[in-house]
């Protein structure tokens, strides 16, 4: 028979259509509706997994997020294949695959479960002693044990085709959780007309009505209310029902992280749909209702597939119609528990006994069990269990003592009682009270705009959460002035009593294996072992145990641990503390919190106008933070040195043309302009010329180099500054930052540019013949316009800011242009530039050849603790000058001691070898370890022009080494280099003025 | 992520929307010169660090560009107050405790 444990009479699917789906292989049938963990139960699966340490069989514990066991892979295709799904969540379609983790060959037979039996080798805090030593063991042994043996399921070894969204929302009330408490608040909040968003984790509002039989809300069994609210508040212009959506995180401020999961339940998603969507919500109030949680009991061999909280047995019967068994045994210290043997001997099953550790529960429920003819053993405990894949029998003997009988059965639900999920109140930073009567933590001050309402604020009545909701959603949407609602609302169940803790037969003396930490193997003798080898704070006793630290943060079980550690300790709980709860509330994928921002949305791409043609002509780029910029043009058959070599001599021997656009541009305007270039650069700027430029220096306050770049002055109050490619936005910053709160009085405007101009430079002996022929009202004669000048004009009809300047050591032109002219100026430029033999070169022959004439690049040769004296800048500086950003700062005692590392040229004994960046530099390479490095290599390359390698370095006392010979130790030997001047081609700057 | 007033745009905005930029309230000496390397080092190098309220400096880069300065609880990162660069530093109760 197809789902032989469907009770056709009971549950909510009634004749949904069924759903075909494999575990493992196997082909099952489940029904619309069901979730993985309630169609497996159907047809009698309770063995779902191995867990994590000793390889024991797990089954279904729970029926909603809190599942410690049922973590399964589900498999859509190569590419979608989830890890450490919760069964209980996952929701089933036509075709779903889903398969058990961490059990090898199968799951049924799995060789890891020897771990078992070797358990007092895995005892708590057996990694910090049992690999100790020895100490090269790590790598080769333990690690690769450890890796293979430990773990949950498998990353999938594909990218993620999926897509993920994101949104930001703002509303004037949050509801977080769609169970009575949350329903009841965002109703009252609605009606008061204000914006409500609410969230629930589940396909369906209702929370604990859901199986909660006995309830009643305005006259409706409470889960028909639900349904009803919810269907009226989905067609409110004023909500928005956010279902399949988890709040996992509460920030500052009242934003709060909601996770909705959009397609998992589908069978074949649309190729465009989002897959989740990551919600930032942002609310004036945010109201929290979100439920409690039941524990299990702790008692020896507690884990067999079969044993399960008693509110999942209802869940499966009440809305799945699924039996998780047909001779049931309760084992509780709860009232709750005992409505699930009500409700499952009402629909036909044996129920085994019920086994309360109460000496002498009370109620209509413990009446209605009796009348039933239940076997109700009160005053008992549960002191063992039987059954290899699956429970078969359990032991029972009374708490006071006494002979022990053996009871079989084919499932046993526990309830230790609820604790409220106070998750997300204590992510918000308000503090926890521990209310000794009830042993239970609850909220106490906020420090947020919230409230939280129903079970997670410890309230276990029915019409008073009711109540309490409806008031909390009216005050939050600020309706205090009219009129509170009211909804009647009662409940025949009871929630009260349980108990923290291990149970008897799980006591100190006890060496049985008592879960309180399912997913982490975490057994009470595990706890008391913590306690006893010296942990003191919960927080100890957590990381030494790893209780509480497996991908359900221990929603079952934390109290259980703590409660165990408290009486070892001989303390009350709040002293033994309370583990921190951190977001997310549940696992949140990678992808959801990524959104769309991977791939090319990773980060912003940049290209200068003139990219398109680079690329068509052949360009290798690299990327120069955001930028992408030419690196160099190998023609056919070139490889990278030989494009270079090309490159390198072209543009010395006729020209080159560069695209130099990357360049940082800043326009600073004003009356005061001069006297803040004063302040920002070292060198001197008043009596710069209009027309003329100057190589600037910045440095920050304490004396380092901080950018460089050519200023041109363009007028009395207009300066074009340069910065590095880099620096643009930091050089902006900081003088933004000193022109508003230092030199605030200062008259000077500072505008980014860097947009604006595409720049062009033309380097070389025929620079000047190149442009000639383009250039529109500028003289560009010698003599009118020298060296380290700048001219406005125009060029091929567009204005120009044209300055003749070099980076290269040649005559040179840099032509400024509005950046949506840059391409066909280039073109121009380029078509001129092949009359005379011209190349378009790259970022590596700019590098090459400005290391020739030895400028330096700041961030290559300087690393933030690099003056200007020490990169051979000093000229720079203007003397009489008697403030400028930095000043002061080069006066420090160790800014002018000696020794200090400074700027060299290199030479390699043997012209051929090219130094690597980055390699040390010692005196003497057979110096007994530590050898005592001199500095480093900041630039090394080969330089076609000079017919032998170039290097730059840092180091100290360099200036007084010229002629010494050092050395450049590397794993082949010690490489021979001589300290020279950083100048290597055209010493004497003649080619730069024609 | 935070919301905060940029006294300025007299708005609360995300926190993306700024970039923190150190302490307040340090003026940079007018006679840099002069200044002994005692006097230099307690100028750039000295911070307070405080826990608790602590006055710094932001900018509302992506918006304004404006610097202002911000008082600012470090043990519950709040905002008490954001007012203009150079205005004075607000008397709060609590400070100093």
């Amino acid at each position: 028979m197809a789902q032989p444990f469907r009770i056709a009479t009971a549950g909510r699917l009634g004749k949904a259509d069924p759903v075909r789906f494999t575990f493992d292989g196997k082909s099952f049938e489940g029904l619309h509706g069901d979730t993985l963990a309630s169609a497996l139960l159907a047809n009698g699966v309770h063995l779902v997994g191995r867990s994590f340490k000793y390889h024991r069989p797990r089954g279904m514990v729970s029926a909603g997020a809190e599942e410690p066991n049922a973590l399964v892979g589900v498999h859509r295709d190569a590419a979608r294949r989830a890890p450490n799904v919760r069964a209980t969540v996952q929701e089933i379609h036509e075709g779903l695959n889903a398969v058990s983790q961490n059990r090898w060959p199968s799951l049924s037979f799995d060789v890891g479960a020897l771990n078992d039996l070797a358990s007092p080798f895995f005892s708590a805090g057996f990694y910090y002693k049992t690999f100790m030593w020895p100490k090269a063991a790590w790598e080769r042994v333990y690690e690769p044990f450890i890796r293979r043996a430990a773990g949950l399921g498998e990353a999938p070894d594909r990218p993620d085709p999926d897509c993920y969204a994101n949104r930001f929302a703002h509303c004037d009330v949050l509801v977080i959780g769609g169970g009575a408490a949350g329903l009841s608040a965002a109703l009252a909040a609605a009606n008061a007309g204000a914006r409500v968003i609410l969230a629930d984790e589940q396909a369906e509002t209702g929370g604990a009505l859901r199986y909660e039989t006995g309830a009643m809300i305005d006259g409706m069994p409470g889960w028909n209310w639900a349904q009803a609210v919810t269907a009226d508040l989905a067609a409110r212009d004023n909500v928005r029902l956010l279902t399949r959506t988890t709040g996992f995180g509460y920030y500052a401020q009242n934003m709060v992280g909601l996770v909705e999961r959009l397609t998992d339940h589908l069978v074949s998603p649309a190729t465009d749909q989002p897959r989740e969507r990551l919600w930032q919500v942002r609310a004036k109030r945010v109201v929290l209702a979100t439920g409690a949680i039941e524990r299990h009991m702790v008692f020896p061999d507690n884990d067999r597939p079969g044993i399960m909280l008693a509110s999942a047995a209802r869940t499966y019967l009440n809305h799945f119609g699924v039996t998780v068994g047909r001779n049931v045994a309760i084992y509780t210290a709860g009232d709750s528990a005992w409505q699930a043997a009500l409700d499952l001997k009402r629909s036909g099953v044996s129920i085994a006994a019920i086994v309360d550790c109460r000496p002498d529960p009370q109620g209509p429920h413990v009446e209605e069990a009796r009348r039933l003819g239940i076997e109700c053993l009160t005053g008992h405990a549960v002191t063992g269990t039987g059954g290899r894949l699956r429970v078969s029998s359990i032991k029972v003997r009374p708490v006071s003592g006494g002979a022990e009988r053996t009871i079989a059965c084919d499932a046993l639900l526990t309830s230790s009682g609820w604790t409220p999920a106070v998750h997300l109140f204590s992510q918000s930073r308000g503090k926890l009270a521990f209310d000794a009567e009830t042993q239970r933590f609850l909220p106490g001050n906020a420090v947020q705009e919230l409230v939280s309402v129903g079970a997670c604020a410890g309230n276990i009545d029915l019409g008073e959460t009711v109540a309490e909701a409806l008031k909390a959603g009216h005050e939050a949407a600020g309706g205090v002035a009219r009129k509170l609602p009211k909804l009647a609302a009662d409940s025949t169940e009871r929630w009260s009593g349980g108990m923290l803790g291990a149970g008897e037969g799980a006591g100190a003396e006890s060496t049985a294996k008592a879960f309180v930490d399912f997913q982490n193997d975490v057994t009470a003798k595990d706890i008391r072992q913590a306690v006893r080898e010296g942990m003191r704070s919960i927080e100890h006793v957590k990381r030494f145990t790893t209780t509480g630290m497996a991908t359900d943060q221990g929603k079952t079980s934390n109290m259980h641990g703590l409660a165990i550690a408290a009486e070892m300790l001989d303390r009350p709980i709040p002293e033994v503390g309370l583990t921190t709860f951190r977001a997310p509330y549940t696992p949140v994928t990678f992808g959801a919190l990524v959104g769309h921002g991977k791939g090319r949305l990773f980060e912003p791409v940049r290209r200068t106008p003139m990219h398109d043609w680079a690329e068509a002509h052949g360009a290798v780029f690299e990327d120069v933070g955001q930028w992408k910029r030419a690196w160099y043009f190998p023609q056919a058959g070139e490889d990278m040195h030989a494009a270079v070599a090309r490159e390198c001599r072209t543009v010395r021997q006729s020209a080159g043309i560069f695209d130099a656009t990357t360049l940082g541009k800043i326009e600073v305007v004003g009356p005061d302009a001069a006297r803040f270039m004063e302040l920002m650069y070292t060198n001197p700027w008043q009596k710069l010329g209009v027309g003329r430029c100057r190589y600037g220096v910045m440095l920050r306050e304490d004396g380092f180099i901080y950018d460089d770049g050519v200023v041109g002055r363009l007028a009395e109050d207009r300066f074009h500054v340069t910065t590095t490619t880099g620096g643009a936005p930091r050089v902006l910053n900081h003088m933004e930052d000193y022109l508003q709160t230092e030199f605030p009085d200062l008259k000077v405007y500072l505008t980014s540019t860097s947009e604006q101009w595409a720049v062009i430079a033309v380097q070389g002996p025929k620079s000047r013949d190149i442009i000639a022929p383009l250039v529109e009202g500028i003289d560009l004669s010698d003599d009118a316009m020298p060296h380290m000048s700048v001219r406005e004009g125009m060029i091929c009809g567009v204005p120009t800011r044209l300055f003749r300047m070099s980076f290269t050591g040649e005559r040179g032109f840099e032509i400024n242009v509005p950046a949506d002219y840059g391409r066909a100026v280039w073109e121009a430029v380029w078509a001129e530039g092949e009359k005379h033999g011209a190349c378009a070169y790259g970022t590596e022959t700019m590098h090459v050849l400005r290391a020739e004439k030895g400028f330096i690049i700041v961030g290559q040769e300087t690393d933030g603790t690099v003056t200007p004296h020490d990169a051979g800048l000093s000229w720079a500086i203007g003397k009489k000058k008697t403030d400028f950003v930095g000043m002061r700062g080069l006066a420090r005692p160790d800014l002018v001691a000696p020794g200090r590392k400074q700027l060299v040229g290199l030479r390699t004994r043997d012209p051929k070898t090219v130094l690597e960046e980055g390699a040390q530099i010692v005196a003497d390479p057979d110096a007994p370890v530590p050898v005592p490095m001199l500095g480093h290599v900041t630039s090394s390359y080969w330089s076609e022009n000079c017919g032998h390698s170039i290097a730059l370095a840092l180091v100290a006392g360099g200036h007084e080494r010229m002629g010494e010979t050092l050395y450049v130790p590397m794993p082949e030997g010690a490489i021979t280099v001589e300290v020279t001047s950083t100048v290597f081609f055209d010493e004497k700057g003649a080619r730069t003025n024609g | 992520m935070l919301l905060i007033h940029c006294p300025y745009c007299e708005e609360g905005r995300p926190e993306l929307e700024f970039r923190h930029a150190g302490e307040a309230h340090i003026a940079r000496p007018e006679n840099m010169a002069e200044l002994s390397d005692e006097d230099f080092e307690r100028f750039f190098f000295i911070r307070s660090n405080p826990k608790g309220i602590v006055y710094e400096r932001w900018r509302h880069i992506h918006g304004c560009a404006r610097f202002f300065n911000a008082a600012r609880d470090t043990v519950s990162d709040r905002f008490l107050t954001t007012y203009k660069a150079g205005e004075p530093k607000p008397d709060l109760d609590g400070e100093g405790k």
